[in-house]
Protein backbone atom coordinates (compact mmCIF):
# COMPACT_ATOMS: atom_id res chain seq x y z
CA UNK A 1 0.00 0.00 0.00
CA UNK A 2 1.59 3.81 -1.07
CA UNK A 3 2.04 6.07 2.00
CA UNK A 4 -0.85 7.75 0.93
CA UNK A 5 -3.11 5.28 1.15
CA UNK A 6 -1.96 4.74 4.56
CA UNK A 7 -1.89 7.95 6.02
CA UNK A 8 -5.82 8.18 4.59
CA UNK A 9 -6.43 4.60 6.53
CA UNK A 10 -4.48 5.35 9.89
CA UNK A 11 -6.88 9.06 9.80
CA UNK A 12 -9.65 7.80 9.21
CA UNK A 13 -9.26 4.67 11.82
CA UNK A 14 -8.72 7.03 14.44
CA UNK A 15 -11.63 9.59 13.84
CA UNK A 16 -14.09 7.34 12.92
CA UNK A 17 -13.20 3.66 14.44
CA UNK A 18 -14.62 1.94 11.34
CA UNK A 19 -16.38 -1.34 11.21
CA UNK A 20 -15.26 -1.90 7.44
CA UNK A 21 -12.64 0.53 6.26
CA UNK A 22 -11.38 0.27 2.21
CA UNK A 23 -9.34 2.52 0.57
CA UNK A 24 -8.34 2.04 -2.80
CA UNK A 25 -6.04 3.74 -4.77
CA UNK A 26 -8.16 4.19 -7.80
CA UNK A 27 -5.00 6.57 -9.85
CA UNK A 28 -4.81 4.17 -12.75
CA UNK A 29 -7.95 4.59 -14.29
CA UNK A 30 -7.16 8.58 -14.10
CA UNK A 31 -3.62 8.28 -15.51
CA UNK A 32 -3.20 10.45 -18.49
CA UNK A 33 -6.02 12.76 -16.64
CA UNK A 34 -5.47 16.24 -15.23
CA UNK A 35 -4.88 16.11 -11.70
CA UNK A 36 -3.29 12.48 -11.83
CA UNK A 37 0.45 12.22 -10.54
CA UNK A 38 3.02 9.55 -12.23
CA UNK A 39 3.73 7.80 -8.85
CA UNK A 40 -0.51 7.50 -8.54
CA UNK A 41 -2.03 7.74 -5.22
CA UNK A 42 -3.75 11.06 -6.55
CA UNK A 43 -7.59 9.01 -6.77
CA UNK A 44 -8.92 7.40 -4.05
CA UNK A 45 -12.11 5.22 -3.57
CA UNK A 46 -13.24 5.39 0.02
CA UNK A 47 -16.15 2.64 1.33
CA UNK A 48 -16.52 3.36 5.37
CA UNK A 49 -19.02 1.90 7.82
CA UNK A 50 -18.44 3.59 11.13
CA UNK A 51 -21.49 4.20 13.90
CA UNK A 52 -20.55 8.14 13.74
CA UNK A 53 -22.48 8.19 10.69
CA UNK A 54 -25.97 6.94 12.36
CA UNK A 55 -28.60 9.64 12.23
CA UNK A 56 -26.42 11.84 10.00
CA UNK A 57 -27.52 13.11 6.14
CA UNK A 58 -25.17 12.52 2.98
CA UNK A 59 -23.76 16.05 2.95
CA UNK A 60 -23.38 15.76 6.96
CA UNK A 61 -21.01 12.51 6.44
CA UNK A 62 -18.86 13.60 3.71
CA UNK A 63 -18.16 16.49 5.13
CA UNK A 64 -17.02 14.96 8.27
CA UNK A 65 -14.89 12.80 6.17
CA UNK A 66 -13.12 15.45 4.17
CA UNK A 67 -12.92 17.49 7.28
CA UNK A 68 -10.47 14.15 8.34
CA UNK A 69 -8.85 14.44 5.56
CA UNK A 70 -8.68 18.14 4.93
CA UNK A 71 -4.67 17.95 4.70
CA UNK A 72 -4.29 15.74 2.13
CA UNK A 73 -7.29 16.97 0.03
CA UNK A 74 -5.53 20.45 -0.10
CA UNK A 75 -2.56 18.40 -0.89
CA UNK A 76 -1.71 15.11 -3.02
CA UNK A 77 -5.16 13.61 -3.22
CA UNK A 78 -6.96 15.54 -6.57
CA UNK A 79 -10.18 13.59 -6.06
CA UNK A 80 -11.88 11.05 -3.58
CA UNK A 81 -14.94 9.05 -4.13
CA UNK A 82 -16.66 8.32 -1.03
CA UNK A 83 -19.34 6.32 0.60
CA UNK A 84 -20.02 6.60 4.42
CA UNK A 85 -22.22 4.38 5.55
CA UNK A 86 -23.54 3.91 9.38
CA UNK A 87 -23.41 -0.16 10.39
CA UNK A 88 -26.94 -1.73 9.31
CA UNK A 89 -26.86 0.26 5.93
CA UNK A 90 -26.65 -2.34 2.55
CA UNK A 91 -23.11 -1.38 1.08
CA UNK B 1 -6.29 42.26 -5.05
CA UNK B 2 -5.59 40.67 -1.82
CA UNK B 3 -6.76 36.99 -1.40
CA UNK B 4 -9.11 38.02 0.82
CA UNK B 5 -10.75 40.68 -1.60
CA UNK B 6 -10.54 37.86 -4.59
CA UNK B 7 -12.56 35.58 -2.27
CA UNK B 8 -14.86 37.59 -1.44
CA UNK B 9 -15.60 38.72 -4.58
CA UNK B 10 -16.08 35.03 -5.90
CA UNK B 11 -18.57 34.54 -2.92
CA UNK B 12 -20.67 37.21 -4.20
CA UNK B 13 -20.68 36.02 -7.21
CA UNK B 14 -21.48 32.40 -5.91
CA UNK B 15 -24.54 33.45 -3.79
CA UNK B 16 -25.68 35.93 -6.27
CA UNK B 17 -25.73 33.23 -9.19
CA UNK B 18 -27.19 30.55 -6.72
CA UNK B 19 -29.60 32.67 -6.06
CA UNK B 20 -30.52 33.84 -9.31
CA UNK B 21 -31.09 29.93 -10.69
CA UNK B 22 -33.00 27.23 -9.32
CA UNK B 23 -30.17 24.64 -10.25
CA UNK B 24 -26.85 25.24 -10.60
CA UNK B 25 -23.90 23.26 -10.98
CA UNK B 26 -20.29 24.20 -10.61
CA UNK B 27 -18.38 22.03 -12.38
CA UNK B 28 -15.15 21.58 -14.73
CA UNK B 29 -15.36 22.33 -17.96
CA UNK B 30 -18.57 22.99 -19.79
CA UNK B 31 -21.56 20.23 -20.22
CA UNK B 32 -20.81 19.85 -23.34
CA UNK B 33 -17.35 19.14 -23.22
CA UNK B 34 -16.93 18.29 -19.37
CA UNK B 35 -13.40 18.00 -17.95
CA UNK B 36 -13.55 15.62 -15.29
CA UNK B 37 -15.70 12.36 -15.28
CA UNK B 38 -17.69 13.29 -11.85
CA UNK B 39 -18.44 16.84 -13.91
CA UNK B 40 -19.39 14.28 -16.49
CA UNK B 41 -20.91 12.33 -14.27
CA UNK B 42 -23.90 14.40 -12.51
CA UNK B 43 -23.99 16.17 -16.17
CA UNK B 44 -25.35 12.64 -17.08
CA UNK B 45 -27.57 12.05 -14.17
CA UNK B 46 -29.11 15.89 -14.93
CA UNK B 47 -29.67 15.23 -18.68
CA UNK B 48 -31.17 12.01 -17.95
CA UNK B 49 -33.91 13.78 -15.22
CA UNK B 50 -34.04 16.69 -17.93
CA UNK B 51 -34.01 18.88 -15.66
CA UNK B 52 -33.42 22.62 -16.32
CA UNK B 53 -30.06 23.74 -14.90
CA UNK B 54 -27.77 26.40 -15.45
CA UNK B 55 -23.60 25.15 -15.33
CA UNK B 56 -20.77 27.14 -14.28
CA UNK B 57 -17.33 26.29 -15.09
CA UNK B 58 -14.81 27.11 -12.73
CA UNK B 59 -11.97 26.73 -14.59
CA UNK B 60 -12.30 29.70 -16.38
CA UNK B 61 -10.72 31.35 -13.44
CA UNK B 62 -8.69 30.68 -10.04
CA UNK B 63 -10.74 32.83 -7.43
CA UNK B 64 -13.45 30.71 -8.69
CA UNK B 65 -12.29 27.60 -8.16
CA UNK B 66 -10.71 28.10 -4.87
CA UNK B 67 -14.22 29.89 -3.85
CA UNK B 68 -16.37 27.70 -4.34
CA UNK B 69 -14.88 25.19 -2.05
CA UNK B 70 -14.27 27.23 1.10
CA UNK B 71 -18.33 28.89 -0.19
CA UNK B 72 -19.63 25.44 0.74
CA UNK B 73 -16.69 24.26 2.68
CA UNK B 74 -16.53 21.41 0.61
CA UNK B 75 -13.45 20.22 -0.52
CA UNK B 76 -14.59 19.12 -4.28
CA UNK B 77 -16.12 19.66 -7.80
CA UNK B 78 -18.87 19.36 -8.72
CA UNK B 79 -20.74 20.62 -6.72
CA UNK B 80 -24.71 21.25 -7.16
CA UNK B 81 -27.42 23.67 -5.58
CA UNK B 82 -30.70 23.54 -5.28
CA UNK B 83 -32.60 26.96 -5.01
CA UNK B 84 -29.59 28.44 -3.19
CA UNK B 85 -29.48 25.33 -1.06
CA UNK B 86 -26.16 22.93 -1.42
CA UNK B 87 -27.37 19.06 -2.46
CA UNK B 88 -23.72 17.36 -2.60
CA UNK B 89 -21.43 16.22 -4.77
CA UNK B 90 -21.02 13.35 -7.65
CA UNK B 91 -21.02 10.62 -4.95
CA UNK B 92 -23.79 12.15 -3.23
CA UNK B 93 -26.04 12.61 -6.27
CA UNK B 94 -25.13 8.88 -7.74
CA UNK B 95 -26.25 7.43 -4.75
CA UNK B 96 -29.78 9.70 -4.48
CA UNK B 97 -30.21 9.06 -8.37
CA UNK B 98 -29.74 5.68 -7.80
CA UNK B 99 -32.37 5.38 -5.29
CA UNK B 100 -34.85 7.47 -7.23
CA UNK B 101 -34.44 10.10 -4.65
CA UNK B 102 -33.13 12.89 -6.70
CA UNK B 103 -36.05 12.90 -9.26
CA UNK B 104 -38.96 12.63 -5.86
CA UNK B 105 -36.62 15.79 -5.03
CA UNK B 106 -36.72 17.86 -8.25
CA UNK B 107 -39.93 17.34 -8.20
CA UNK B 108 -40.63 18.08 -4.63
CA UNK B 109 -39.08 21.62 -5.37
CA UNK B 110 -41.25 22.29 -8.36
CA UNK B 111 -38.47 21.34 -10.93
CA UNK B 112 -39.65 18.07 -12.31
CA UNK B 113 -43.09 17.19 -12.44
CA UNK B 114 -44.29 15.25 -10.01
CA UNK B 115 -44.75 11.22 -11.14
Amino acid sequence: MGQIAQTIRDKLNSAFQPERLEVIDDSARHAGHSGATPGGESHFNVVIVSAVFEGQGRVARQRCVYTALAEELAGPVHALSLKALAPGEAA
Amino acid sequence: MTDAAAETTAHDFIAQTVAEYPVVLFMKGVPEQPQCGFSATVISILNQLDVDYVAVNVLQNDELRQGIKSFSSWPTIPQLYVKGEFVGGCDILKEMYAEGELKTFFAGQGLLPAA
